[in-house]
């Protein structure tokens, strides 16, 4: 086994009846990465990841996790992953420290260790505090960190949770976000989401998932290096719109342009380069040369919204016609 | 086999978790109340050479129990956690089916049996107030929950069965209740063909549950009972595994 892929996925096909929600996926995660599957709702992210924790059997295909086939060796699989499901399931009647408890044991901790690992998560998922309260009084928030707190507790190789974020206002999504990040510092972390910045604030690498299908895979940075090629420069610069046009006019690089009187005496300049040029250090340099004041450059990244619109458009397109 | 004892232990709790659990056993303690008090009358009103326990079966608050609690006992072992995605975290850590079917059984049977034991109260306090020590005997208790566990181990794994059907604890109870009722109307006819000599009377003599109950009442153990309960319960916890491994059936 040693350091291998922690989970292989190959020619993955779910139907259900009547319809198919994964369609010969193929994809691999090493160890100690995190890997955002991202998609729209219906995508198939949540099968894949029941079936990833021996939940679901698949239809067809082959899917290993730490070596183990995930249908054959579903004990050694389970005994391997930590599971959070969509929605967060929990027993509302219980109190965090009981509830921790009983599924530390139900996964085959024993008692001491139990008692000294539930420690570690309370405390890891900030929810010390709240160790006696029963769950189904705790905030949204609180409730999630329970949901992590008991996926964390056996020390699992492998996490996966799905749309873990979901329902929390921006701070607890921040706490959870970093939670998360510092989890991929020593397991190997499967999340899937709808939201893409969070996708992109976590994870190493995402694999885009649409109507079953992975439609892209690559790391953040790729995928955005992708778009940035063609990425667009805005300037605001203190100088007579005239002056500007013509100066951009002029410049071979610039492929397209766009000006607009901004506040002040101002005007925003967008600026697309041809491919491959950074236009950035040339209008420093102009604006240097002319004495004009600049206030404002930057450089648009595209988000992964983007891409994502970018790889899912056609298909749609495709479709309707 | 660690796991089973956790989720048996979780099983009994959570019936004390909710107040279904305090309502229902208050609920029996009223009937086993009334009955005690009937009891009570008929024994004040004329000498009686039966043991205790063969009058208080004798009332039909007995068998108002079993059928009216299994099915609020049971509904909400499968259909709850299925209604309430547990059932996912639950079959998601390295448990078995069979572990997770027999753990919500015997914490099911568990909490039957606690629920029963008003009656030893109440047989307990017939012991202390009638001198004669023949009116209490131990044995033929014995056997009586003995009878009790046996038909409750029954209706147990018939109202599992129910559960691991669906998702709605309300659909869960009524399909208990529509199996279990005519299981024990199988009685009824067996009453009818007891003077029968035919194989009709041969077979219904063997489910007949009323003779069953007075015969364990009675303090009289007979192997045709518990085998017939012992193999009904097996069938329905077989076919309730079989409906929790149809999840990954391919």
């Amino acid at each position: 086994m040693g350091d291998g892929l922690m989970i292989e996925v190959e020619n993955l096909t779910k139907r259900y009846a009547g319809h198919t929600a994964v369609r010969a996926v193929s994809f691999a995660v090493g160890r100690g990465e995190i890997v955002g599957l991202l998609g729209p709702n219906g995508a198939g992210k949540s099968t894949i990841m029941r079936i990833l924790s021996c939940y679901l059997p698949a239809t067809a295909g082959s899917v290993r996790v730490a070596g183990h086939d995930v249908f054959s060796e579903a004990d050694e699989v389970r005994r391997r992953i930590g599971y959070m499901p969509e929605n967060n399931p929990l027993h509302r009647d219980m109190r965090v420290r009981e509830y921790l408890k009983f599924r530390a044991r139900l996964k085959g901790l024993g008692r001491g260790r139990a008692r000294e690992r539930i420690d570690v998560v309370l405390q890891q998922c900030g929810l010390t505090e709240v160790h006696r309260r029963i769950i189904g009084h705790l905030s949204k928030g609180y409730q999630q960190r329970v949901g992590l707190a008991d996926a964390l507790a056996h020390e699992p190789e492998l996490i996966i949770l799905d749309e873990p974020t979901i329902g929390l206002d921006p701070n607890q999504n921040r706490a959870v976000r970093q939670l998360i990040k510092d989890l991929g510092q020593e397991h190997t972390v499967l999340i899937s989401s709808h939201i893409l910045p969070e996708v992109e604030m976590t994870c190493h690498r995402v694999l885009i998932l649409h109507e079953g299908k992975i439609l892209a895979a690559d790391t953040t940075e790729n995928l955005q290096q992708l778009m940035s090629d063609h990425g667009q420069v805005v300037a605001e610069i203190g100088a007579p719109l005239a002056d500007l046009k013509a100066c951009w006019e002029q410049a071979p690089e610039v492929e397209h342009f766009d000006l607009a009187p901004a506040e002040g005496d101002y005007v925003r300049c967008s600026l697309i380069a041809r491919a491959g040029v950074d236009l950035r250090p040339q209008v420093f340099a102009l604006a240097c040369a002319r004495g004009w004041p600049l206030r404002e450059l930057t450089r648009s990244r595209h988000s992964l919204e983007d891409i994502f619109v970018r790889v899912t458009q056609p298909e749609k397109e495709e479709e309707n016609s | 086999m660690r796991a089973y004892w956790t989720l048996t232990r979780r099983e009994l709790s959570a019936h004390f978790y909710s107040w279904t659990g305090y309502v229902v056993i208050a609920v029996v303690l009223f009937l086993i109340g009334c009955s005690f008090v009937n009891l009570l009358k008929a024994l004040n009103a004329e000498a009686t050479d039966q043991p205790v326990t063969e009058l208080f079966y004798g009332t039909y608050y007995f068998w108002l129990i079993l059928l009216l609690a299994a099915p609020v006992i049971t509904m909400r072992s499968f259909a709850l956690e299925k209604y309430s995605g547990t059932f996912e975290t639950l079959m998601t850590a390295p448990v078995s089916d069979l572990e997770v079917v027999l753990a919500k059984f015997s914490g099911s049977l568990f909490f039957f049996m606690l629920m029963w034991l008003p009656l030893l109260g109440c047989l307990l306090i017939v012991r202390y107030y009638s001198r004669d020590a023949a009116t209490f005997d131990a044995s033929a208790t014995a056997t009586t929950f003995l009878g009790i566990f046996l038909l409750g181990a029954m209706y147990m794994a018939l109202g599992c069965f129910a559960s691991a059907l669906t998702r709605s604890q309300v659909i869960a109870a009524m399909i208990s209740f529509a199996l279990g009722i005519p299981v024990f109307l199988l009685s009824f006819l067996s009453l009818t063909f007891a003077a029968e000599t035919g194989w009709r009377g041969e077979l219904f003599s063997h489910v007949g549950m009323f003779e069953h109950m007075q015969d364990f009442a009675r303090g009289v153990v007979d192997s045709r009972p518990l085998v017939f309960y012992l193999s009904f319960t097996a069938l329905f916890l077989f076919l309730t595994l079989k409906v929790v491994e149809s999840r990954r059936w391919k």
